[in-house]
């Protein structure tokens, strides 16, 4: 026990300097010229499920008082920055002629965009693309069928993340408003040892997990423990997790910047044709993986000696106390294993799309939906109601434009709590 | 250093347009969780309902400038009643997953290019308080003394925005003395025991939701009103944390703890804001370790430690009486 605790204490210290070191080099954005402002964006579009950057087009910066003026054309990331004199309200317009064959805007008529620039602050203009016909005019069907496959896939993760959650709610009591940071944290550890110390992702990854793995037992150790030790009430404990929140997504951001950045292996990937649906392989070992992850946990909650002391604690704390397990041990235990789950979320959330400081903190509201959706406090509620949510929000863009979709998960999340609040695999008990 | 400037914007913060904002959002949470007993973590929804209320209806729908605001009112009443009705039956925690959930809900669909031509999208609205500034009866001129000095126009929003901070907190006064306060009171201690004694603990929860979102709303009406403009981006989660650092900072449970508490916030803020920016033009803090696009979030990394050290080391804030909070709730 006190060998594994000094790893721990060793791994985490070593992440905490690694994440301090890094400010500079590819840490937060270059600062612009003394008293300036800067405009910046990318210009990204999916041609057939590959992400394609839109090169050449052009750009151009006026400032409103008509003072300043440049047009500038992407690069062959599709990316481009102009340094602005000075801080006040810019127009940025995109000429539509110059987009590549068949690729248009979402919204034709939002060619331009006024913006009001900060001393200082870089400032990204968002021009979203779509090619022409939306998807390559599929069927209804297809787009059913590859929502499903994508809405699996979010479901998975989420449920990767949102397990963590759930047993640390079940065992302890406390809805921890600071586990969206917790996937962010392996998320961010696994871009800087990618990116930054140039490492492989299969060796990035799995490093990084630990990381998360030590980052719970730390918080446990460090702060809950303590806390519960002092008889610290449930809404006092919730209230200081979203202190512990709000400082660690801003020590992201202050070390991280505000952008959001993609990992160097395994982005652009050929897709492969799988009978309707075609799916880069990078989804499928995701998809695999997590899969095989989640049926481990499960077996090991439902069948080891720890696992069942867990669900133990989780049903009735002091039945289980008084029946011999070491109940902090268990709690603590917890905390690893959901670190742990929720960085390899993280990482995987981050290898589809892109990681930025907060991206945990607008997947938090995710969790709690399909956590209390699935019964808070349940590890297989946590599951079933990650995948209803995942699956929910990709297949609601079948209707609903796409901007809404998590918008309607978390409508889901206040109508589960009307018509069924312990959610779909919670005792039937008043919860109040 | 010029630490001058430094003491000049630091005491202006402390009365500021912000101090006026936060203390109204405080107020709100303070009849929630501090007499209540509610955990009300989505403040910046009825805010933003206020805020987006008065600026669509005057903005979009050419309403007139009263009827604007008694729009704003209507929706927070709406919202509250839309949130209290599923959650308030509930265990605290749904409250508060529920209302931080409801917010964010509210802030995409203003954000949404969908509803542009309503909402304004991404970009917000602006140009919607011309009758705010004709109010104005201060002449033009300077006034005030020493580091508070003022234009016609600022003075007028910081009358109208104390006025209404008093007003608020004169309302809590009567309202925790009266036999409701009391009953309000005794749903906090104890909820099982206010039902016992023959009270309707969900409609008392319901009314004291509705009261402190509706204040909650003035904060963002009166948010839009000074800014001359509303954006979604601006009422993401966090300044509802922010709300809760300035009233437990305070004192919960206190008529003045939630005004007090935000002076003293934004006085640190503005404070912390301004010495680490001239501490980095005058090159006292080295380039490596922080830059100034860094400093907004060093001060919201002081929050966060703020609020976790408040609440494990001093729940009852500076005028609070320990025995007077719902943080010890199990």
């Amino acid at each position: 026990m006190g060998r594994t605790r000094r790893t721990l204490a060793a791994a985490l210290v070593a992440a905490a300097c690694a994440l301090f070191l890094w400010s500079g080099s590819a840490g937060a954005q270059e600062p612009p010229d003394e008293g300036g402002a800067a405009v910046q964006g990318t210009l990204v579009y999916t041609d057939g499920g590959e992400r394609t950057t839109a090169e050449g087009v052009s750009i151009t910066i006026t400032s409103t008082d008509g003072a300043f003026s440049e047009t500038v054309e992407t690069d062959a990331d599709g990316h481009y920055e102009v340094p602005l004199p000075a801080a006040g309200e810019y127009t940025i317009t995109i000429d539509p002629d110059t987009l590549p064959d068949g690729v248009s805007l979402v919204d034709e008529d939002r060619t331009s965009l006024t913006l009001t620039f900060e001393e200082g602050r870089v400032r990204p203009a968002v021009f979203r693309l779509t090619t022409g016909e939306g998807g390559g005019g599929d069927t209804t069907f297809k787009r059913a069928l590859r929502l499903t496959v994508e809405g699996l896939r979010f479901g998975l993760v989420i449920a990767m993340c949102a397990i963590g959650l759930s047993l640390i709610f079940g065992t302890t009591g406390l809805v921890n408003f600071a586990h969206g940071e917790m996937v962010t944290f392996g998320a961010l550890l696994a871009y800087f040892f990618n990116q930054t110390l140039e490492w492989h992702m299969l060796i990035a990854a799995p490093l990084a997990v630990l990381c998360g793995a030590a980052l719970g037992a730390a918080l446990d150790k460090g702060l809950w423990q303590p806390l519960r030790g002092r008889g610290t009430g449930l809404v006092a404990m919730l209230v200081i997790s979203i202190g512990v929140g709000v400082l660690m997504r801003n020590m992201f951001q202050y070390q991280f910047g505000a952008a959001a950045r993609p990992y160097a292996d395994f982005q652009l990937q050929k897709a492969i044709e799988l009978g309707p649906v075609s799916l880069v392989p990078r989804d499928l070992v995701i998809m695999g993986l997590s899969a095989a992850i989640l049926v481990g946990v499960a077996s090991f909650l439902q069948f080891t000696r720890v696992g069942k002391a867990m669900r133990a604690v989780s049903d009735n704390k002091d039945l289980a106390e008084s029946s011999g397990i070491d109940v902090e041990r268990i709690i603590l235990f917890v905390w690893v294993v959901g670190g742990g789950l929720a960085a390899l979320g993280g990482i995987f959330q981050g290898l589809d799309q892109q990681v930025s400081f907060q991206f945990g903190f607008q997947l938090l509201l995710l969790m709690f939906a399909a956590v209390t959706l699935g019964g808070l406090g349940t590890a297989y509620g946590a599951l079933v109601g990650s995948l209803i949510i995942g699956l929910f929000v990709q297949l609601s863009t079948l209707v609903v434009d796409p901007e809404f979709k998590n918008t309607g998960a978390l409508l889901v999340l206040i109508l589960v709590l009307i018509v069924r609040p312990q959610g779909i695999l919670g005792q039937p008990e008043r919860v109040g | 250093m010029n630490w001058g400037d430094i003491l000049t914007g630091t005491l202006r913060a402390s009365v500021g347009e912000q101090a006026i904002i936060y203390a109204l959002a405080a107020i709100g949470l303070n009849i929630h969780f501090g007499y209540t007993g509610l955990l009300n973590f989505g403040q910046i929804g009825f805010m933003a309902v206020g805020a987006y209320g008065v600026a669509i209806s005057i903005h979009t729908w050419g309403w007139s400038f009263w009827a604007g605001l008694a729009f704003g009112i209507f929706g927070a009443i709406v919202l509250a009643l839309l949130l209290g009705l599923p959650t308030l039956r509930l265990r605290a925690d749904y409250l508060a997953i529920v209302t931080i959930a409801a917010s964010e809900i509210f802030r995409r669909l203003m954000g949404a290019t969908k509803f542009r031509e309503t909402t304004g999208g991404a970009d917000g609205l602006s140009g919607y308080n011309g009758r705010f500034r004709e109010l104005n009866f201060i002449p033009d001129g300077e006034y005030g003394f020493g580091p508070w000095r003022y234009n016609s126009g600022e003075l007028w929003e910081l009358v109208v925005g104390w006025t209404l901070v008093f007003l608020a907190v004169g309302l809590t006064f009567l309202l925790i003395r009266s036999p409701w306060g009391r009953v309000i009171k005794a749903i906090r201690e104890d909820e099982d025991a206010a039902r016992a004694l023959g009270k309707n603990a969900y409609w008392y929860k319901m009314q004291s939701l509705v009261l402190g979102g509706v204040i909650g709303a003035v904060g963002g009406m009166f948010w839009a009103l000074a800014q001359a403009n509303v954006s979604a981006n601006n009422f993401n989660p966090e300044p509802t944390f922010f709300a809760y650092v300035a009233l437990i900072l305070g004192g919960t449970a206190r008529i003045w703890g939630p005004v007090v508490g935000s002076m003293i916030f934004w006085a640190i803020i503005t404070f912390t804001n301004e010495a680490l920016r001239s501490g980095i033009r005058a090159d006292y803090v080295p380039d490596w370790l922080m830059d100034r696009t860094q400093v907004g979030t060093v001060r919201l990394m002081l929050v966060g430690v703020a609020l976790i050290l408040l609440v494990i080391f001093r729940p009852q804030g500076i005028f609070g009486d320990k025995r007077e909070i719902a943080l010890e709730a199990r």
